[in-house]
């Protein structure tokens, strides 16, 4: 759905998003654990208790898996990336850093932090939108006009 | 029983983020860019994620173990501090720059495409570097702290 040449997506993103809450509710209530990427990933990375690990493999491995499962269904919607490799290095270094230093990314803080009504988790997604906002306006508006 | 159950909730997540094309980076940078042709798609995915995780977790929260019988793992951290800000403001500007996130980025590997290798490679170096970060730092801070113990037993004496 396009309104006045908006690149808006209403129904697409409503459907989405609730399956994204679904999901996250049914990991809370089932298993008792966040749905929050960057905390399942880096639980991997951090020398941790062993037992810990066969959930977080899984989910993980569910992620990878949905492009796959969509393509069986549905062709799979493209994915747009403008970004060259550099930057797309450096974005996934700070993505990896930040995210732990900060104890979540947008699904941690963003989905499951703000269902909680947790107020750290309401700061954290204050900050990273806004340090977003921030850098797509220089990175958009500042440099790549004034880029040779 | 667990490994299953995460799996298909991963799978879940990524079809949400499928969907609602949030796993398309393109659609994300144009959220984040009110200056130029603003798409306000990822407020209604929140919206969307927001309508079933509060009521959710609301039922967590009341509850000591989850519906399998499993110990309820909430965060208890409450300080808003440094550490939360200045990590997510660095995050903030790297998902800023690609317009892709953890999540989307794990789907985009799964798709098959060399920019979600390589993000998800430079991701997991990003992870790395704070574990390892993490350990010196902390590391330190013992010694630290233990050094201001031994003052304290000195003085005492």
């Amino acid at each position: 759905m396009i309104i006045d040449g908006m690149p808006f997506t209403l129904w697409s993103a409503l459907v989405g998003g609730l399956l994204i809450g679904l999901s996250a509710a049914l990991l809370v209530l089932f298993e008792g654990r966040i749905a929050g990427v960057s905390g399942i990933l880096g639980g991997l990375l951090s020398r941790g208790k062993t037992g810990d690990r066969a959930w977080r493999v899984a989910f993980v491995f569910g992620l990878i898996a949905a492009p796959l499962l969509y393509r069986v269904l549905a062709e799979l919607p493209a994915s747009r990336i403008e970004t060259g490799p550099g930057t797309l290095v450096v974005a996934g270094l700070l993505v990896g850093f930040g995210s732990r230093l900060g104890s979540g990314c947008t699904s941690g803080h963003g989905i499951c932090g703000l269902s909680r009504l947790s107020p750290r988790s309401l700061v954290a997604t204050l900050v990273f939108i806004g340090s977003a906002l921030v850098t797509v306006f220089v990175a958009r508006h500042l440099l790549l006009p004034a880029w040779p | 029983m667990s490994a299953l159950i995460s799996f298909a909730v991963g799978l879940l997540f990524g079809l949400g983020l499928i969907i609602s094309g949030m796993s398309d980076p393109f659609k994300v940078l144009g959220f984040l860019d009110p200056a130029g042709n603003w798409d306000p798609s990822l407020l209604v995915v929140m919206a969307g994620a927001l309508a079933l995780g509060i009521p959710a977790f609301r039922l967590a929260e009341r509850r000591s173990t989850s519906l399998r019988g499993k110990t309820m793992q909430l965060p208890s951290a409450r300080q808003i501090d440094r550490r939360l800000v200045v990590g997510s403001a660095l995050f903030g500007v790297g998902w800023g720059l690609a317009g892709i996130c953890p999540g989307p980025g794990l789907v985009l590997l799964g798709a098959g495409t060399v920019n979600g290798l390589v993000f998800v490679l430079a991701l997991l170096a990003g992870m790395s570097l704070f574990a390892w970060f993490d350990r010196l730092y902390s590391r330190r801070r013992t010694r630290f702290l233990h050094r201001q113990g031994e003052k304290n037993v000195c003085r005492t004496n």
